[in-house]
């Protein structure tokens, strides 16, 4: 009895010892991504049926955040990475092998709030960057009541949500802030984080499940997040004013519209603060994989391509369901060409 | 004075009143801090317990579409990394506990080493992760769960120490006294005698630092990352390749809008707890049988 | 190492007394050194680890100098770091939980040691406490948000009210804030301090109780009197992990404490603490801003030292009467 568990171990290790070796033997390629969490669920559903139809293939993305995605990408401890905010020139310069950006699929950031006996909101151009601001307070403010005419807005304090993470969807909800409202630019700014207006009435909370849950907690909350979570978390959106002055519910087809303004640059780096188009809506933008330019190993840069094919062939198929905005036809064919460069 | 004391309780008797009302209030507030403990439990049971089910230990995680799935890697990873973690922290922490409760009591180099200790209770999680990152992550080139392991042990280390020396200090010294009596090396005292007797304490010690290291995801994400497979499946590495585990899946996974994933994330809540629990009943049965 | 195998041999040879052979004397020796040289490498860790951790932060530490302390702003965008609401907040939320979640503790192990219960439920008791520690931080926030909050807001909007010219409850509750955070935290680390206390207490030879009740004291005589200084050391670093536990906490406070660096007094303003400052900007954090969180990370640490430092000096003079008395 008493040596059991030594001989347990024993077991345990030798089989484990046996499987490793085993499928040592069937040479499977194992390929790791780490990076922003914003198109972790679409990424890691591609991935995964990849590595399904692809024996020997193995490939792992983790979600850890554009920043930290980035890192290590210079440190060579991924083999490719993803971020929100695509990559800037003096983090490009620390990789000596060259870097391929590449966007793989676009998102939409939406407005979110509780409000009994609200089931539409409007909000207009001035009054957003208002709340955020801290300026508006209360929600029967008479600019608010003014954009939504039959609607009675209760006497409640609006509480603002905002990301506690430094993250991409803050970073891109504020440069849309930045792009429509001076008072916005002039003061916080643009960044994964910014230095927001101190107010008891400002709280913050982790990643889009946790702006989520306060949201829903909190009467008289309004916060921004992710399109594909309020979608499946069931969460009233706001319709935000464009910038041709119209109303504009949240959508797959508004961010396609929104994309169709957008001409890709040789670099990949491209931003929408303020999308033009009747039935654009306003905050949309791209998420972008890191790729190295030269790889050492062939096998893993060949298989990258046709992971890149997959993704924007089968991969953008599945966008919809997922709550992201697939790429336009002709960003699709731009895209395919650049990853040429991964060798 | 009565010539016959009497030993019946008097309640009017201020200090029977007094011990009475303690009494009945630390039962309140054992109970009290009952409720929100077993309303943690109980919200765990209800929202994990319906995925239970063979499914969840032996199939690997669903992508954001797919229905059912399990946490079977996750648990294999978690057991590896903590296993990893331990056979750092638990030697390391008791040796260096001997001498500070013992051998090295009131020496200069204990009371720093001790103050060490202490100091590194405050390490908030994502330090030990962000230092193997630094540490192992960027010396090997890779995430690994050797590295998980390092890290969860930074965190264990100073829990398995304390709690162990202090354990050894409470063995009464008469019964060291009466081993070194019959001719007992120090060292012989302390195997024989004193680590027996500490034993239960030491447990409870370990038992926490596990605990603790099962349930964090910071450390993790920075040094084993997380993977969709089973840890010996990608082969060549074993050890050295990005490894899931239960920590990380359940913050993925609490934070995805997909009801599915959500589901998976509680139940993997109740299997670390439920796989703690394991831990600690097995752990204290070998060590009342050895005794 | 290989003292147990000299001792079976001892065991085998039929006099229960006799001196140590050459070799017991060599094993206790390689023994004892390896006890020191662990004891060494725990100093040499900890050297290593603020080493890395100050060699990082140093720049941003030249830079930013003691103004880092004192500053109440965190924009990236203007490269101006302060930490001082962080710093508030880390120490206010701590010793809010250490107080609640050690009061309650040491009930909780005054309880189960002190012959209340029959053993076979103790025992069951015992092992439900240390299993809270298991729970993920994420579940601890979670279960904060959908029910401790809602729980509370009657509570605090009452407080509020009526109490509200008191700093404690100047602002309404919004939500997430102090309360709630230092209420979870102090759940999260009753199951350390309550496990170890109880193992301190546990440990006080029954002779020592029985001396007690035969000198004519009640119950609670003895507890207080008796068992609690003597089982004091062990109780005093119950509370110590305890405490490093809630200062280096950070998912469930990521999620409850509304993360807004406020410098006050009211529980129910959202506030910040130094942990969730750096686990929610490091993952996003660019080289220069790795430094910045680098230097919190050494305030953190710091701050732990002097608390322990603190802790140790209250207690060696709070002991005199206490070993006095005994």
């Amino acid at each position: 009895m008493k040596c059991s568990p030594l001989v347990r171990t024993a077991i345990i290790v030798l089989a484990l010892t046996l499987a490793g070796g085993s499928t040592a033997i069937a040479g499977s390629l194992r390929i790791t991504g780490s990076g922003a969490s914003f198109p972790f669920p679409i990424y890691s559903t591609w991935f995964k049926i990849y590595s399904r139809a692809h024996k020997g293939v193995i490939i792992d993305y983790q979600s850890k955040g554009s920043g930290a995605g980035i890192r290590d990408f210079i440190n060579h401890t991924v083999d490719f990475a993803a971020s929100d905010a695509a990559m800037n020139d003096s983090e490009i310069a620390q990789v000596k092998e060259g870097v391929q950006l590449l966007p793989m699929i676009a998102g939409e950031i939406v407005l979110s709030y509780n409000l009994e006996g609200v089931p539409e909101l409007r909000l207009p151009r001035e009054v957003y960057p208002a709340i955020f601001l801290g300026k508006i307070t209360r929600w029967n403010d008479p600019a608010i009541v003014k954009a939504n005419p039959g609607v009675t807005m209760p006497d409640l304090p609006i509480t603002v949500v905002r990301r506690a993470d430094s993250s991409g969807t803050t970073f891109v909800f504020t440069t849309h802030l930045s792009a429509i409202s001076p008072a916005w630019k002039n003061g916080p700014g643009i960044g994964k984080t910014v230095n927001w207006p101190s107010s008891s009435r400002l709280v913050a909370a982790p990643k889009n499940d946790g702006v989520a849950a306060t949201i829903r907690q909190t009467p008289g909350a309004i916060g921004y997040i992710e399109y594909g979570f309020a979608k499946m978390a069931k969460l009233p959106m706001v319709l935000l004013q464009n910038r041709a002055g119209r109303y504009i519910r949240p959508s797959i087809k508004s961010g396609q519209a929104a994309l169709a303004h957008a001409r890709i640059p040789a670099d990949m780096r491209v931003w929408l603060p303020d999308p033009e188009g009747d039935d654009s809506y306003p905050i949309v933008t791209y998420t972008w994989m890191l790729f190295y330019k030269n790889y050492k190993d062939e096998r893993k840069a060949e298989i990258l391509r046709d992971l890149v094919r997959f993704c924007l062939h089968d991969g953008q198929k599945l966008a919809d369901r997922l709550g992201y905005i697939p790429l336009p036809a002709n960003v699709v064919k731009v895209v395919e060409k650049a990853s040429q460069n991964i060798h | 004075m009565k010539a016959t004391p009497d030993f019946t309780r008097n309640l009017t008797e201020p200090r029977a009143l007094k011990s009475f009302i303690l009494s009945t209030l630390t039962v309140a507030c054992t109970l009290l801090a009952c409720v929100p403990l077993f309303s943690v439990l109980y919200v765990l049971v209800i929202r994990g317990g319906k995925r239970f089910s063979l499914e969840l230990f032996t199939a690997l995680p669903p992508t954001a579409l797919d229905t059912g799935g399990g946490i079977g890697n996750a648990i294999v990873g978690t057991l590896v990394m903590v296993g990893i973690a331990s056979l750092i922290a638990v030697p390391f922490g008791i040796l260096a506990a001997i001498f500070l409760a013992e051998f090295g009591q009131d020496t200069r180099i204990a009371t720093i080493a001790r103050f060490s200790a202490k100091t590194m209770t405050g390490i908030p999680s994502i330090l030990a992760g962000v230092f193997a990152y630094a540490a192992v992550v960027m010396v090997t080139g890779t995430y690994s769960a050797v590295a998980g392991g390092i890290a969860l042990s930074l965190l264990m280390l100073p829990t398995v120490m304390l709690t162990a020396e202090e354990s050894i200090r409470m063995v009464p010294r008469i019964m060291r006294e009466a081993a070194v009596g019959m001719g007992c090396t120090p060292s012989q005292v302390m195997w024989k005698v004193t680590l027996p007797a500490a034993m239960p304490g030491m447990i409870t010690g370990v038992m926490l630092a596990v605990a603790r290291a099962a349930g964090e995801t910071a450390p993790l994400l920075f040094t084993a990352l997380f993977s969709d497979y089973w840890i010996f499946q990608g082969g060549a590495g074993d050890l050295m390749e990005p490894t899931a585990s239960l920590a990380v899946l359940i913050y993925n996974f609490s934070g995805m809008p997909f009801e599915n994933q959500i589901e998976l994330a509680w139940a993997a809540s109740l299997v670390l707890v439920l796989m703690v629990l394991f831990l600690n009943i097995t752990s204290r049965l070998i060590s009342q049988r050895k005794r | 190492m290989a003292s147990p195998e000299t001792d079976r041999k001892a065991g085998a040879g039929g006099s229960i007394c006799r001196p140590p052979t050459a070799a017991d004397r060599l094993a206790d020796r390689v023994f004892r050194g390896l006890t020191c040289a662990f004891a060494w490498l725990t100093l040499l860790l900890i050297g290593y680890i603020v080493w890395r951790i100050g060699g990082t932060a140093l720049p941003a530490m030249k830079r930013l100098g003691i103004g880092f302390l004192t500053g109440t702003t965190w924009d990236p965008n203007q490269q101006k770091y302060g930490i001082l609401p962080e710093i508030w907040g880390t120490l206010y939320s701590s010793l809010l939980a250490l107080s609640i979640g050690g009061f309650f503790g040491v009930a909780i192990a005054i309880f189960l040691s002190e012959d209340f219960l029959p053993d076979r439920i103790r025992v069951v008791l015992k092992a439900t406490v240390e299993l809270l520690a298991a729970i993920p931080s994420v579940v601890y926030g979670l279960w904060g948000i959908y029910i401790l909050i809602p729980m509370i807001r009657p509570l605090a909007n009452w407080l509020h009210v009526h109490l509200g010219w008191l700093p404690f409850f100047s602002t309404s509750l919004t939500g997430p804030g102090m309360f709630p955070a230092a209420l979870v935290l102090s759940i999260m680390i009753l199951p350390t301090v309550a496990a170890i206390s109880q193992d301190a207490l546990g440990a006080i030879p029954a002779r020592t109780r029985e001396a007690a009740f035969g000198l004519g004291a009640t119950r609670w005589e003895t507890i207080l009197r008796v068992l609690l200084p003597t089982a004091s050391r062990g109780i005093f670093s119950a509370l110590v992990l305890g405490f490093g536990r809630a200062l280096g906490e950070t998912m469930a406070l990521a999620m409850l404490i509304g993360n807004s660096n406020r410098l006050t007094l009211s529980l129910f303003s959202p506030a910040d603490t130094l942990a969730a400052l750096l686990a929610l900007n490091f993952p996003e954090a660019s080289n220069l801003e790795v430094g910045v969180l680098m230097y919190a990370a050494v305030i953190l640490l710091t701050i732990t030292l002097l608390v322990n430092i603190a802790g140790e000096m209250i207690i060696s003079f709070s002991a005199r009467p206490g070993g006095g008395r005994s």
